[in-house]
């Protein structure tokens, strides 16, 4: 059942990613000038514009332009850099495991972090509590991430000295990154979970699940934590995309290398083939979240399963 | 076996319930019946000491269950007697169940909890239950979600559950409002067969006069969070003595004419913030007098029944 599931779901995939795909291919002539010019950098030779020609496809008609490009893409074929003067695949496979690790830790402590805050929240009734709490939440939802990696790396590196200011040496520079990304995941994750545990404890079912004689801890772990996860678990596969998408201002701000910071660079220097590579893997990784994440729903419901297969 | 004395019930400061009293012994059925918010589920929460569940506290009477109160008992005490001595049925079937779980391991939870059962042994339960509720092919339901299954199929589901550790109460309220009339009958006449057979003591909640006339031996009619008359059903069917039990009568449609059905009882019935002083029911009631406004009535008793009106020994003469 979760199988034929699976295989639907993958087959959506397809046209998803093709207009995604063809809106990155266009990038390049939605810009102003010449894409050949935007292709080249400056003083670059005939030979060079004729290996660029060949190998977009540049002289046929814009279709075929597009399944040759694709079929480079696919093959890892990303084309050079046109400041770099480097193979985009090197330029990507360089920095794509330093956001990996960034995204997620990041990933890992707002998902645990989350969900632990927002399980106690919603089952301790203490006034006081249950006001930190909110007030937490409100906090990580509204503070901007770039402002949030400043106020730290003021108070903990420039103050405290704890923790590098920048770069990626060992795990120590870590830290402040992964905290400032998971800062805004782990008040997500825990007023999802929170609102996901209080409305689940009022379906009816509960009712009858204490009529058995079940203890309240039976309850929360083997019926209410189920069905808090499916929101959770939805609000996470969304955030999987985020491992790499929503380390990009922050990566800039700690000056580590990455695919944020990649980007960013590329960006500044219309260095288009890197852009594209770059927006490629970032919309991969949104699809792949948000893949395992109807996976993992239709894993845990039932009633989903049936519904798309 | 469960005897109800005097209860009251509130939620901070609101006092939607008291002065609910009733028995029912092992092989009766004791039916409740009132309109819409008149508090049985409340009656029936209380019995099941799930009042802090919905926020709500027992304030004064008890409930007794095989000669002991049961009000004080400790919070793990009473997970025994739930499931165990005092199965509950609840209204809508369509969300009784958890939609994640088989129905298998959701039946099966009882007879483990509350009979030491092994997994093996109680799959082996479930399956002969469901078989005895007239469900077909109850080792494969076992394998099936809920929302494979039919709202008739799925309370028959709920009355396994309650069922599974051989309780001596059996609690259902409003266990058909949610269903289709011809699968109503079916669930009344199987909880009917299975008091008979099981000697359970059931207190059925409805607002179905006549399926109280059908299947109870006892009644209890709730006007605004209170028990206005209550008595042996003939007793009561012959000789209503309280106005509301003699309109709640004069309500059940006869027949097949649309035009004798449900005429309904003028007015609306009041919320926990407007109950009435003195009698809850005189803003509605046909015989009110001055005195129904300001006393609240005592019950008259007669033989085994008691209605609290203060016109209750002339009232049954109903006015034409
Ligand atoms: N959680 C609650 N908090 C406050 N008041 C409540 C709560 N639950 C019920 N009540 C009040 O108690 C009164 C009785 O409610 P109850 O649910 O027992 O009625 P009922 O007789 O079961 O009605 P119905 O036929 O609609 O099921 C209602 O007036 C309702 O407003
Ligand atoms: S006490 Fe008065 S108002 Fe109440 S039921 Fe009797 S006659 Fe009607
Ligand atoms: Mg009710």
């Amino acid at each position: 059942m979760i199988l034929r599931y699976t295989f639907f779901r993958m087959l959506m995939l397809i046209p998803v990613s093709f207009s995604i795909s063809v809106v990155i291919f266009m990038i390049v002539y939605l810009l102003p000038g010449d894409p050949i010019d935007n292709l080249l950098r400056v003083g670059s030779s005939p030979e060079d514009r004729a290996k660029l020609v060949a190998q977009y496809g540049l002289d046929r008609n814009l279709v075929v332009q597009y399944f040759v490009w694709i079929g480079n893409m696919f093959q890892g074929e990303f084309g050079q850099a046109i400041v770099l003067r480097r193979p985009v695949a090197d330029l990507v496979a360089q920095n794509l495991p330093y956001s990996l690790t960034l995204g997620g830790l990041a990933f890992l402590f707002s998902s645990t972090v989350g969900m632990t805050l927002g399980t106690i929240s919603a089952i301790v009734r203490h006034p006081v509590l249950d006001r930190m709490m909110r007030a937490f939440i409100l906090l990580g939802s509204t503070v901007p991430g770039f402002w949030l990696a400043l106020l730290l790396i003021l108070l903990f590196s420039v103050k405290l000295g704890w923790f590098p200011v920048s770069g990626a040496g060992g795990w120590q520079s870590l830290v402040l990154p992964v905290l400032t990304i998971g800062f805004g995941g782990v008040a997500l994750v825990a007023r999802v979970t929170r609102v996901a545990l209080m409305d689940a404890r009022r379906e009816d079912f509960v009712t009858l699940l204490h009529a058995k004689g079940l203890s309240s801890g039976t309850i929360l772990f083997r019926h209410l934590m189920p069905h808090a996860l499916l929101p959770v678990v939805t609000i996470l596969a969304l955030r999987i995309g985020w491992i790499l998408g929503g380390a990009v201002t922050v990566e800039f701000v700690f000056g580590r290398p990455g695919l944020g910071s990649l980007l960013i660079r590329a960006l500044g220097q219309r260095d288009y083939p890197v852009v594209q590579a770059c927006l490629l893997m970032l919309a991969l990784a949104v699809m792949l979240g948000t893949l395992i994440g109807d996976i993992a729903q239709a894993a845990m419901d039932p009633r989903v399963r049936e519904k798309k297969s | 076996m469960l005897s109800v004395r005097d209860l009251g019930v509130a939620f901070g400061s609101v006092q939607p319930l008291s002065g609910v009293s009733f028995t029912v012994s092992p092989g009766e059925t004791l039916g409740i019946v009132g309109e819409s918010g008149s508090g049985k589920s409340l009656t029936a929460m209380s019995v099941m000491g799930l009042l802090p569940l919905i926020g709500g506290r027992i304030t004064g009477g008890t409930v007794e269950f095989d000669g002991a109160d049961v009000t004080k008992l400790p919070e793990r005490a009473y997970r025994k007697l739930r499931g165990g001595k005092i199965g509950l049925i609840t209204q809508n079937p369509m969300t009784s169940l958890d939609p994640l779980q088989k129905i298998g391991p959701q039946v099966d939870d009882v007879a483990k909890l509350h009979m030491g059962m092994t997994g093996a042994e109680a799959r082996a339960r479930t399956v002969e239950i469901l078989g005895t509720l007239r469900i077909p092919e109850p080792a494969l339901i076992c394998d099936r979600y809920p929302h494979q299954m039919s709202g008739g199929m799925k309370q028959r589901i709920v009355i396994a559950m309650a069922l599974a550790a051989d309780p001596d109460v059996l609690i259902a309220d409003e266990p058909t409002t949610a269903l289709d009339v011809t699968v109503q009958a079916q669930i009344i006449r199987l909880l009917d067969d299975l008091v008979k057979e099981r000697n359970l003591a059931l207190v059925l909640i409805t607002h179905d006069m006549s399926v109280v006339a059908q299947t109870c031996d006892k009644i209890v009619v709730m006007y605004a969070g209170r028990a206005v008359e209550h008595g042996p059903v003939e007793a009561i069917f012959d000789r209503p003595r309280h106005p509301y039990t003699q309109a709640l009568i004069a309500c059940i449609p006869r027949g097949l004419d649309d035009a004798t059905r449900l005429t309904g009882i003028e007015g609306t019935v009041p919320t926990v913030l407007n109950y009435p002083k003195g009698c809850p029911f005189h803003p509605r009631c046909p015989r009110a007098e001055a005195i129904c406004a300001v006393e609240p009535p005592e019950f008259s008793v007669e033989g085994d029944s008691a209605a609290a009106c203060h016109f209750a020994e002339v009232a049954h003469v109903q006015p034409a």
